[in-house]
């Protein structure tokens, strides 16, 4: 459908509000397909896979990684990538769990402590990338490289033995209303917390107009660097937030913890529809995505494949979804 | 003839800065060596400088046509649990196990070309899922850490020739000769530059743009495989870790910056990028001459590496119009 088009006013076009309400995003609409594929698939192997309990648990498991692609997506948006998602989960999961230890005080600030970190870390990027006008791809580099020397510092290389507060465990583990875990409805919160970011503010509107063509946003007025800025910082402060989470349900932090957590957080973003050059997309989308890469993480290792089969399938399925819903344009467009 | 000399002097200017830098660190570097410079530790610092020149090398391939490679780290872990299982025994098996090697390093290049130019997806994206599929193979081939590599090779390519050059150096020289130069040099390099500054210009002047990136991707994949098989030359070993690999991808692409190619394409040199990994590399040799505590010496080639990026910024103080920061 878009490629029909020429490609005029895709700002208009594509904004997520106006784009559900005349059609069907067919990228959205394959993600919510392949779902469903994958748990009729998995439904083959065991009648388990369609119960209520274990879609919960894996919703459960999916909230993680979507509270971090959320942050990921809006950076994709301006045409950007963080690559700092790795250590700013580990720096938020840290961070947390350090203040937990200094007494009641950073028990209660733990949360907000961790996600500040990050924050500071994503506002770094966001200079970078904003005022230094570096590639975010180098500069999100190298604020992981220097989030991963301060933690190694901070922790002497071992893993913490600090352990998370009681609020991040009941975040992270606990079930509040009709059995719905709480992770779930922390996700729920960012969620729509993004989406109205993203269609409702200035700063949203901002973020499609610059992934578009960030030379007429800035001529129209709007304040590309100041935004730019912001959406570094925020990605920076949702990655941390993900890390407390996942510290909240180990109830520890981990060296290493985000690493498995950078290509499935870019994959589930992309595969949702959000293009990687930026300006379109939305939020569904990104949540089918998540769900998708969650689902078929879990189906790969129920059906008890080996892990090299699971790195291999893994790729396979990205790749072939993408050639189905994401190719580009050719040069003679 | 002598007229172009500004042109020049712009084409090679940051080539020529990362080899000052590198010579520069590698000086104090020598200087501050309790053993100074004798040939062992030449031989050490090469070694390793070189297995990340050769990864860098592939990366400015693609980096070139405005692409970037993810994949490559996970293509050089595969040449290594492949060359780990194969390049042993007497010289004929492994001659025709590093040939195997290449090979495999040129299909997942051309993998990689096919999905890029034919199937219309986004590099960054299409190589990170294909990395997965080759750490998986990688994985498949060596489950737990081993294997072997033909002693008198590994010997030859990472000892010393005639007791004076590190000849990992001399395969590092052999490569540009053999691989850069004449790519640099032929329609077929222009039209990769070509690409990497403007895809459609290329296009409506008739640049054979499916070609260039093409042989820019299997040259990449070709490239990372070498780099695999002079780290099984080096271990003497196969290990399927991804750790490794996603470090060597990150560091090539410092590498290549560090070296002055643009992440946009279509400027830039292999030879800058080889220095720029050189220097990357003596770097953190200078944090372990200087003492810093193990600790510490993530942080400071962190930060080094913050450093050198930023350098990138002073190109602002340059521009007049803010116009043209929105290129």
């Amino acid at each position: 459908m878009a490629d029909a088009q020429p490609h005029v006013e895709p700002a208009e076009r594509t904004l997520p509000g106006s784009g559900l309400r005349r059609h069907v995003d067919p990228a959205i609409a394959a993600a919510f397909g392949c779902i469903v594929l994958v748990l009729l698939v998995g439904s083959l192997y065991s009648r388990s896979f369609l119960s209520p309990e274990y879609l919960l648990q894996q919703l459960k498991v999916a909230s993680f990684l979507g509270v971090i692609a959320t942050g990921m997506m809006i950076v994709v948006l301006l045409g950007q990538i963080d690559l700092s998602v790795p250590w700013l989960v580990a720096v938020g999961g840290m961070m947390s769990t350090a203040a937990t230890a200094w007494g009641p005080a950073g028990e209660a600030l733990a949360i907000p402590f961790g996600i500040a970190c990050g924050m500071a870390l994503g506002l770094v990027n966001g200079v970078g990338v904003a005022f230094l006008r570096i590639p975010s791809m180098v500069v999100t580099l190298a604020v992981n490289a220097v989030a991963q020397g301060l933690m190694v510092v901070h922790t002497g290389g071992f893993s913490p033995q600090d352990s998370s507060s009681r609020a991040m465990r009941v975040l992270a583990t606990g079930e509040t209303l009709l059995g719905i875990p709480n992770a779930v409805l922390v996700w729920a919160v960012v969620g729509i917390a993004a989406v109205v970011l993203l269609t409702r503010t200035t700063f949203g509107r901002t973020v499609y107009a610059i992934g578009n063509r960030e030379r007429a946003a800035y001529l129209s007025g709007a304040r590309t660097r100041l935004v730019v800025m912001s959406a570094f910082a925020l990605s920076g402060a949702l990655s941390a937030f993900g890390g407390v989470l996942l510290a909240g349900y180990a109830s520890k932090a981990a060296q290493a913890m985000g690493d498995p957590y950078l290509l499935p957080a870019i994959a589930a973003v992309v595969l949702g529809g959000t293009s990687i050059l930026g300006g379109r997309g939305s939020y569904v989308g990104t949540v089918a995505g998540v769900i998708l890469i969650t689902l078929l993480q879990s189906i790969l290792s129920v059906m008890q494949m080996p892990e090299f089969g699971r790195h291999v399938s893994y790729g396979i399925v990205i790749v072939a979804m993408l050639l189905v819903y994401g190719r580009g344009r050719r040069p003679s467009e | 003839m002598n007229g172009d000399w500004p042109y020049r002097w712009r084409e090679h200017k940051s080539t020529l800065l990362v080899f000052g830098g590198f010579v520069v660190m590698f000086a104090v570097y020598v200087a501050n060596h309790p053993a100074g410079l004798n040939i062992n530790v030449a031989t050490t610092a090469a070694n390793k400088g070189v297995l990340l020149a050769i990864v860098a090398m592939a990366q400015t391939l693609v980096v070139l046509t405005s692409g970037i490679d993810l994949s490559a780290g996970m293509v050089m872990v595969l040449a290594n649990c492949l060359a780990s299982t194969i390049v042993v025994g007497s010289p004929l098996p492994t001659a025709f196990g590093a040939a195997v090697v290449l090979l495999v390093g040129c299909v997942c290049g051309t993998v990689n070309a096919l999905i890029v130019i034919f199937g219309r997806l986004q590099p960054i994206v299409t190589t990170i899922a294909t990395g997965s599929v080759y750490y998986g193979v990688a994985l498949a081939l060596r489950p737990v850490p081993g294997g072997d590599v033909n002693g008198s090779l590994a010997n030859a390519l990472t000892g010393q020739l005639f007791g004076v050059v590190p000849s990992s150096l001399l395969l590092l020289a052999s490569l540009v000769v053999v691989v850069w130069l004449p790519f640099r040099r032929s329609t077929i390099g222009r039209a990769v530059y070509a690409v990497g500054s403007s895809e459609v210009a290329a296009y409506m002047s008739g640049v054979p743009i499916q070609r260039a990136k093409f042989v820019a991707y299997v040259l990449s994949g070709l490239l990372a495989s070498i780099a695999g098989l002079f780290l099984t030359l080096i271990t003497y070993s196969g290990e399927a870790s991804a750790a490794n690999g996603n470090t060597y991808t990150l560091y090539s692409i410092a590498a290549v910056v560090l070296g002055g190619v643009s992440l946009f394409g279509g400027s830039g040199s292999a030879v800058g990028a080889i220095f720029g990994a050189l220097m990357f590399r003596t770097i953190g040799d200078l944090l372990f001459v200087f003492n810093v505590e193990p600790l510490w010496q993530p942080l400071f080639q962190g930060i080094v590496l913050a450093a050198a990026v930023s350098l990138g910024a002073i190109r602002l103080l340059r521009i007049r119009n803010r116009l043209e920061l929105y290129g």
